[in-house]
């Protein structure tokens, strides 16, 4: 058992530690590929697409995956609120599909579209708030609670469209999503203001370090004075507010509201942020790195379809990716 | 029980009792720290040590006697009433946030910010410089302000959190055992650390089990035995033998 085979590989390690500033010992520094995953996931994909099928690089084809990868960028950056207070939010995806159909509601009543926006991203931040009350005041499992309200907004749903889709006609959803300004559509906007507010919200102010702190060592926090329970609801009801905004641009895509949740969706929110480095332990958080995870597995998805593989195989793809970040993340330093 | 302590205290207690189901840990204690000295606490496991400590910061609330904080009488119903007071306790383990960086550790729940426009910003450079101030003040070395407190070692972790506790213009700082997991080099270096605190009038309350360390650094020694003070002594005029004796109640 204590053989010096056992040995070697803490030497090696060691030797790492020592130059780490040569461009070899970053290379076979694993905490180095776990911190930038998603951006050298990205970097890569972008050369294999590229080569493989030059229409890929094509600025119409960028424009369009950007544009695809608006809602998954804000999804993500909801969850990674919720990781970094080492929680889980499971009831994202279904979270806009309930957003999506009071949109459509309040719209077909004849109440106006942006009272309908704003009931939208009202009752998801709602269900966002009930998880983190649910999760603090009632200390039950995250996972429980996110799953019970997953179930449980579905049926909510249901029950509200009655099982059909409601058409939403308009004018301004229309212009939300095929409008542009500069180079980018609206919804790519919409998602780079989100990822800028919630960087400034998690690395320069006080709230954002709490959150970390929470998230890494919750008593030591309670200790200093920090509320953690408050931290984490609203941690929660960043991660609604972030589906809300995701239906509003669902809804502007499809042009209708329908009672369906995409399962892709929520997984690969979670996918996105392992890919950017966010730790599942919590207290270790970037807004950048799942923005980009994002985007890699977009245009992983955008990749396979011009290259003409089947539909079938993408899900397969970014399984096998997600894993693989996360067993990187085991030698994040 | 009526009597003020001494004006010298900073922190005392008089008659204090506290009893957990049958078990009674602490019997009629009184106690005093006085301001700018460094005040052992030493006794045998379940002599009572953690408990008077436990009441004097507020975790634990004690069922009869009364707290002096500052001349004062002044129950604290929770540590952060303590805390705010201006008593501050290093914990063995339960203090820093190891994903965090020193900087963020070292100003947790009081942070710097600067208003911009609506906004409250983390003041970041005023955040760093002043971390590299309060660590110099006190001879600590680290790596980086930046560098996440995970990646230090035990008597760097221990030099942050008594630096944190000082730095938050605590009165009184008490320690539970500061070096219990230290190596020799590093718990050479807290001990340097806490003679500094001393050096700059800082009072320190420290709890330990090593009683070579307690006449190293303490001007005064209370010594605890089943729940009750049975021998105040002065540090300076106490062998080795004498204190075991009066742990143990050989003496």
């Amino acid at each position: 058992m204590n053989n010096p085979a056992d040995n070697a590989p803490v030497q090696k390690a060691g030797a790492t530690e020592e130059s780490r500033t040569s461009l070899t010992a970053l290379l076979t520094d694993l905490s180095f590929w776990a911190d930038w995953a998603s951006v050298v996931g990205l970097v890569g994909l972008v050369i294999v697409f590229g080569i493989a099928q030059p229409i890929f690089l094509s600025v119409a084809n960028l424009q369009a995956l950007l544009l695809a990868a608006a809602i998954l960028v804000v999804l993500a950056t909801g969850q990674t609120f919720v990781v970094a207070t080492s929680g889980i939010d499971l009831s994202l995806a279904a979270a806009v599909m309930l957003g999506a159909i009071v949109l459509g509601l309040v719209h077909a009543a004849g109440w106006g579209i942006f009272l309908a926006c704003v009931l939208a991203v009202a009752a998801t931040s709602a269900v966002g708030l009930l998880n983190g009350v649910l999760i603090t005041v009632g200390k039950i499992p995250d996972f429980v609670v996110t799953l019970g309200t997953l179930s449980a907004i579905t049926g909510l749903g249901l029950i509200l469209s009655g099982g059909e889709p409601t058409m939403v006609g308009s004018p301004f959803l229309l212009k939300l999503t095929s409008g542009s300004f500069g180079p980018f559509g609206y919804p790519v906007w919409v998602a780079a203001g989100v990822v800028l507010a919630a960087h400034v919200a998690l690395f320069h102010t006080r709230f954002g370090v709490h959150l970390l702190a929470t998230g890494g060592q919750a008593e030591s926090a309670h200790s200093l004075g920090i509320r953690t329970n408050r931290i984490k609801i609203a941690a929660y009801t960043i991660s609604g507010f972030c589906a809300g905004i995701a239906s509003l641009l669902l809804v502007a895509r499809i042009g209708s509201a329908e009672p369906l949740i995409n399962t892709s969706l929520l997984l690969n929110s979670v996918a996105a942020v392992v890919l950017g480095g966010v730790s599942l332990f919590g207290g270790r958080a970037s807004i950048l790195g799942p923005a980009i995870g994002a985007l890699m597995l977009t245009a992983l998805v955008n990749g396979l379809t011009l290259l003409s593989v089947s539909a079938f195989y993408q899900p397969l793809a970014v399984g096998a990716i997600v894993v693989l970040a996360a067993l990187i993340m085991r030698y994040q330093r | 029980m009526s009597g003020e302590p001494s004006s010298e205290a900073i922190l005392a207690c008089k008659g204090l009792s506290k009893h957990f189901g049958g078990v009674r840990a602490l019997s009629d204690v009184s106690f005093e720290a006085r301001r700018g000295e460094v005040t052992a606490v030493i006794g045998d496991n379940g002599a009572g040590k953690s408990t008077l400590i436990r009441c004097l910061v507020g975790v634990n609330v004690p069922d009869d006697g009364e707290i002096f904080f500052d001349g004062r009488r002044h129950p604290f119903a929770n540590p952060d009433e303590a805390r705010k007071a201006g008593i501050e306790t290093v914990h063995q383990n339960l203090s820093l946030i190891d994903e965090l960086t020193v900087v963020q550790n070292l100003f947790l729940n009081r942070e710097i910010v600067r208003r911009v426009g609506p906004l409250a910003l983390l003041d970041r450079p005023a955040m760093k410089r002043e971390a590299r101030a309060m660590l110099s003040r006190l001879s600590i070395n680290v790596p980086s302000v930046s560098a996440r407190v995970r990646r230090l070692s035990g008597g760097q972790r221990q030099a942050i959190s008594i630096c944190r506790a000082v730095g938050s213009g605590a009165k009184v700082v008490v320690m539970d055992e500061p070096t219990a997991a230290l190596g020799v080099q590093e718990t050479a270096n807290v001990e340097a650390l806490i003679r500094r605190l001393r050096e700059q009038a800082v009072s320190v309350v420290l709890v330990s089990h090593n009683f070579d360390q307690v006449r190293r650094l303490s001007d005064r020694i209370w010594v605890m035995r089943a729940g009750r003070v049975v021998a105040t002594v002065q540090s300076a005029e106490t062998t080795g033998n004498e204190l075991v004796a009066l742990v143990t109640g050989a003496a």
